[in-house]
């Protein structure tokens, strides 16, 4: 099979998929409960997700390993398990999508802060290799670090992957539009710093998720494309603002909403395209239908 | 006299913590709030008038965090300079000398493990003078309730990150409400709006630390 490089070339757009976390709720995972360790304890549950993404007509899913890191799994008593969560997710995965689709790693920021000097950053880095590693060994085709808003952690964490498994990486920012208009992360990262660091620390595909529905999102991209033409970009769009409705927690925005606004979200430059937060296989197959079109 | 209030007023705006801190790259090799603040007592200086300079210094960095003119980073820095004066303080408050405005009940609702967004609401309403009680993360409705009976006339903060415990934050508000009816309570955290918090009956919401200092402010006012 291709490389996830190679299959983007000649300006081929790719879907991803889209929300894991929204639909483990719905299969009965609790609030409080470690998602990664439905890996192990449900794991008919989490392999159901991932083929109901393929069966979507995503060319690319992810891991349930998001909140993997031994740092996250530690809130749970569960950092020595490491290893293990992360393998059986990526396995789950790759069952679940053959050799036809790719497979890519999920790594989330560990919501350490560097620069308070808490945890160093030898610690850190050693961690995510151990995230990266067995990812890497349950059969993942390249690693995606997501959901990053500070440069040191993200471009550590884009380090370790690549050093310890040789796999591509791809590496996605969250942005929020600030009162001026700009988009930031809470770090204070632009776009434009984004691509600079993590393309220097290694990462191959370059991108945002999360925070923004798909319309921020085209502009997120343009400020991408201002600075870097070539170097593939990745989408993971909210299903919008999520609201509060008789006490439940509801994104408002539907397939259509999200589809009608893909054509213009390809046109300012993303490659490969999926959701975050919200988001259903009734998204990704709305997406896939106006990309394949 | 006054100069040294106004530079531990500065150091504590730009997160300038001692000599030896690289940080702000402008001010490296100066004092910081560490060394000023020991200087200032040295001089005589009353604690309460170098508390109030740090307050002013701490109001102006989460007034420049709300307009979106310096991120998460420098607010930290900031609360970081703001403990090092408070190190100093602290045998002026265990003596009574120096009161705090008032107190604050925070933590982040059950279920919920971030704590990011709670800290630094923390660090900056402590920094505006308020006495903070961090309940921790993934706080059940019980242990805040247990907080209000412990002090008498807080303000309780509740935050969250995840879409997914906004319900209990909901829930939360409504038993804290049920027990102690006049107790504030102000919510905040990602997914919320002023819409949501509304509903969940909190009585105030913030989208920033500062807001949360606005809202105690408001409230001790009121009485």
């Amino acid at each position: 099979m291709k490389s996830l490089l190679e299959a983007l070339k000649n300006g081929k757009v790719l879907v991803s998929d889209g929300a894991w976390g929204t639909l483990l709720h719905k299969r009965g995972l609790q609030i409080g409960e470690c998602p990664e360790l439905w890996n192990i304890t449900h794991r008919s549950d989490v392999s159901a997700i991932a083929k109901s993404y393929i069966d979507a007509g995503a060319d690319v899913i992810l891991t349930n390993s998001f909140g993997g890191s031994p740092e996250k799994l530690r809130h749970y008593g569960l950092q020595d398990r490491c290893t293990e969560l992360n393998e059986a997710a990526a396995d789950i995965s790759r069952s679940a999508a053959g050799h036809d689709y790719f497979v890519l790693g999920s790594m989330g920021p560990t919501g350490v802060i560097l620069m308070m000097e808490e945890v160093s950053e030898e610690a850190l880095y050693s961690e995510f290799c151990i995230q990266a590693e067995a990812l890497k060994r349950g059969g993942v085709d390249a690693i995606c670090i997501e959901t990053m808003s500070a440069i040191d952690e993200a471009c550590l964490a884009i380090r370790a992957a690549r050093e310890s498994t040789g796999l591509e990486v791809v590496c996605t920012f969250t942005f929020e539009k600030t009162v001026s208009g700009e988009y930031r992360t809470m770090m204070g990262v632009s776009p434009a710093e984004m691509v600079q660091a993590v393309k220097e620390a290694g990462a191959s595909v370059i991108g945002s998720n999360c925070g923004n529905g798909l319309e921020q999102m085209i502009d997120v991209v343009r400020e991408i494309r201002k600075i870097d033409r070539t170097t593939p970009v990745l989408i993971h769009a909210n299903a919008g603002k999520p609201v509060l409705r008789d006490g439940k927690t509801c994104f408002l925005e539907t397939p259509e909403l999200m589809a009608s606004k893909v054509k213009d979200l390809i046109k300012s430059g993303a490659n490969i395209i999926g959701g975050c937060c919200g988001t259903t296989p009734e998204h990704i197959r709305a997406l896939a239908k106006v990309v394949k079109r | 006299m006054s100069e040294l209030i106004e530079r531990i007023g500065i150091c504590v705006e730009r997160g300038k913590v001692n000599k030896n801190s690289p940080f702000p790259n402008d001010m490296k090799g100066l004092d910081g709030s560490d060394e000023l603040t020991r200087q200032a007592l040295d001089a005589g200086i009353r604690p309460d008038e170098i508390l109030q300079a740090c307050n002013t210094g701490m109001q102006r960095i989460g007034e420049r965090f709300s307009k979106n003119e310096v991120f998460v980073p420098e607010l930290l820095m900031a609360a970081k300079a703001m403990h090092a004066v408070m190190a100093h303080l602290k045998p002026f408050f265990k003596s009574g000398s120096v009161k705090a405005k008032g107190k604050f009940v925070l933590g982040t609702v059950a279920g919920d493990l971030h704590d990011i967004g709670k800290n630094l609401v923390a660090m900056v309403v402590e920094g505006n003078g308020w006495e903070v009680i961090d309940l921790g993360v993934d706080v059940k409705s019980v242990k805040f309730l247990d907080a209000i009976k412990a002090h008498p006339g807080c303000t309780v903060g509740l935050s969250a990150l995840l879409t997914t415990t906004m319900t209990n934050m909901s829930k939360t508000v409504q038993e804290i409400k049920a027990s102690y009816p006049s107790t504030n309570v102000i919510v905040g955290g990602a997914p919320l709006t002023m819409d949501s918090a509304i509903k969940m009956g909190a009585d105030g919401y913030s989208s920033d630390p500062q807001g949360a200092v606005a809202f105690l402010s408001k409230m001790s006012t009121i009485g």
